[in-house]
């Protein structure tokens, strides 16, 4: 694909509401919905009025399930979970129904909604508004679940995410939405900082958006000892940790999956079959999640190689000093990739 | 039921003054994260822990640091927790959203109704172990309409448990107003599953204390489940750093203005109606920081006051003791 023309420069949240400005202006059949959307998303709340931006009572099993209908009748909703933690509450929607429907039915009937939620911590929030979840929700066969890394990214996979006919579930890292950290950490306060990985919470993007393709990773840095896979802002932590081994002479490549499912096993196995080392880097659940599953593919591909992950493994603690431990950081990745070599 | 006016002014006091410790060190970073005050809902909370004796337990939401002090939970060892320390309540991995106190039976949670389900759980517990003993959660308009709270109503009903449901109605579900979003009326709902509903003017601790004693004694006799409603103003925004109360008008025009004419888009008739909500939400929080009319700890200060009854001691008392607890959280181990 020819590399898109750069001119603007955004932040994360940013490009993602122009992304939406952008396709609700060509699409009258995409609507949001979700608790407080008209103070988050005030701008497009005052473009394209209640009807196609509405405010939705603290209801997330009645507003998820809601959106599984809407969505089979004729609209492209974009539901707002606000915290990706919350779809605990509303899991029949997507679990039973959503993801359901194309096979249930034969591949006769789909349901194109965008599960929009923020993901991810860093920023004292505790275990229960910090989770990450992809690889659980990946788990479940008809669910697309896509999570960006950079401005660019957020803006096309949100498109991608609208064009598809099918139900995705669309994160957002509360490290790189500004918006959301800003909400949920500062506060306002000049008191506290966070560890924002700068490339990707703003960026330069595109005049005009164009959807990526779904279930496509890009390679961010390439490396000839050891591959680096990862996500959100695992992605940035995992180059900061390439560019310190290549003070040691350890020449480690990044690979942003962006989508979990589906997931782009040819980009991951190519990279391995040459490195011959892969050091998985995600910030959910150590276990039966993505980590393994992407050794899985590996080891189906018929590759050998030598693996580590660096992954969150308990319920991610409230305290700073014990998040930052708890989290994928650059001390951890640096450690797990100099015990491969 | 006699009521202790002083006792329970007493017990608000104590969370206030906690409380607007918490918030200065919230916003000198010494505190992580989000933090949810109770400030402005304290007799809800007085009124009915008041009545609370060992073995009852309590369902706490994401305010649930009232409920905790005036349960008796040591302060310092919740300052601790707040400050994310190994010395803390819960050894500084839950914060303020996640208090847990086995020794109280009083858990929280961050996760909107999930209240109501637990403390059904632990009414059943007390209904099977504990006869006598009662459970109570609270939650706000907001968890109302969560199935999960509306569920347990029904099954509270249907087992008879020992619960008492306190919904402390601020009339906001984070920054919507709540009645733009809610069907008919909370304390209808309440009694179409049965329970025993009753309203009381939430900034009135005496009004609170008096109509959850009677559920109390009903759910202690085993007379079943009851559901108090109780509104209460809302004095600090949803959580510190409420974005309606810090919006900017002046650097959000811009932004605003451009929505407003981009095109395509809604009618302008539509664009208006948003624009005129964004601006009454904004509105609205700021006229409610200053509801000192509806502050619980004013109007029982000035009630206390009226009947000639001195409060130096007890207010001095109050803030030695906070300030004790300060001192000893901030002490370094």
């Amino acid at each position: 694909m020819a590399e898109a023309k750069k001119m603007r420069t955004m932040s994360f949240t940013g490009a993602i509401e122009d992304a939406l400005g952008q396709a609700m202006a060509a699409d009258n059949r995409i609507v949001i919905f979700g608790e407080d959307v008209h103070g988050l998303r005030m701008n497009l709340y005052v473009r394209f009025g209640e009807r196609r931006v509405r405010p939705a009572p603290i209801s997330e099993s009645a507003f998820l399930g809601a959106a599984v209908g809407a969505a089979m009748a004729g609209l492209r909703p974009v539901v707002e979970i606000m915290l990706v933690d919350f779809l605990g509450v509303a899991m029949d929607a997507l679990l039973n129904e959503a993801a359901k429907l194309e096979a249930f039915s034969g591949g006769k009937w789909q349901a194109p909604m965008v599960v929009r939620a923020t993901c991810g911590g860093g920023y004292g929030d505790g275990g229960q508004h910090e989770q990450s979840l992809w690889g659980w929700l990946a788990h479940i066969p008809g669910l697309a679940v896509v999570v960006p890394s950079t401005p660019a990214d957020a803006g096309a996979l949100m498109l991608t995410a609208l064009q598809h006919d099918g139900p995705v579930v669309y994160l957002e890292h509360k490290l790189l939405s500004g918006y959301w950290l800003e909400l949920l950490g500062s506060g306002g306060r000049t008191t506290v900082s966070y560890d924002v990985p700068a490339d990707g919470a703003d960026g330069p993007v595109p005049d005009t958006w164009e959807a990526l393709p779904l279930g496509k990773a890009i390679t961010r840095r390439e490396g000839s000892d050891i591959t680096m896979v990862s996500v959100a802002v695992g992605v940035h932590r995992c180059i900061e940790a390439a560019s310190a081994l290549e003070k040691e002479s350890i020449s480690a490549g990044v690979i942003d999956l962006r989508s979990i499912a589906p997931l782009d096993r040819n980009t991951i196995c190519e990279a391995v079959s040459k490195t011959g080392r892969l050091l998985i880097v995600d910030e959910d659940y150590r276990d039966f999640g993505l980590s393994g599953e992407v050794a899985a593919i590996l080891l189906e591909a018929g590759l050998t190689f030598k693996y580590g992950r660096v992954c969150t493994e308990g319920t991610i603690p409230y305290s700073r000093n014990l998040e930052d431990a708890a989290l994928p950081n650059t001390g951890r990745i640096i450690a797990a990739a100099r015990r491969l070599l | 039921m006699e009521t202790d006016l002083r006792a329970l002014y007493r017990l608000m006091l104590r969370s206030r003054r906690f409380e607007e410790a918490v918030t200065q060190l919230w916003e000198a970073g010494k505190i992580s994260g989000e933090m949810h005050l109770g400030v402005g809902e304290e007799a809800v909370v007085a009124g009915v822990a008041a009545h609370l004796r060992d073995g009852d337990s309590m369902a706490l939401d994401h305010r649930g640091t009232p409920p905790l002090v005036m349960r008796g939970v040591n302060l310092a060892l919740l300052l601790k927790e707040f400050l994310g320390r190994a010395d803390g309540l819960c050894k500084g991995m839950g914060g303020h959203m996640h208090l847990f106190s086995a020794e109280h039976l009083a858990a929280s949670s961050g996760i909107v109704g999930s209240s109501g389900p637990l403390a059904a759980g632990f009414a059943l517990a007390a209904q099977y172990l504990h006869p006598g003993n009662v459970s109570v959660a609270f939650f706000g308009d907001g968890a109302s309409n969560q199935g999960m709270l509306l569920e347990s109503f029904n099954l509270a009903s249907a087992w008879q448990l020992p619960v008492i449901f306190v919904c402390k109605d601020n009339a906001w579900a984070i920054t919507t107003q709540s009645p733009k979003v809610t069907g008919g009326s909370i304390a209808d709902r309440a009694r179409a599953f049965g329970l025993n509903a009753d309203e009381a003017d939430g900034s009135d601790v005496e009004a609170v204390y008096t109509a959850a004693g009677g559920m109390i004694e009903r759910a202690r006799d085993g007379d079943g489940p009851s559901f108090l409603l109780a509104c209460c103003p809302r004095l600090e925004g949803h959580f510190l750093g409420d974005p309606l109360r810090r919006a900017n008008m002046l650097e959000l025009a811009g932004p605003l203005m451009a929505a407003f004419v981009a095109q395509p888009g809604a009618s302008v008739a539509e664009r208006s109606y948003s624009l005129g909500t964004l601006l009454s939400l904004v509105g609205r929080t700021a006229v409610e920081k200053n509801w000192k009319r509806h502050d619980p700890l004013v109007k029982a200060r000035r009630k206390l006051q009226s009947q000639n009854i001195d409060l130096d001691a007890l207010e001095t008392e109050v803030a030695a003791e906070i300030r004790l607890a300060l001192e000893a959280a901030l002490k370094e181990i």
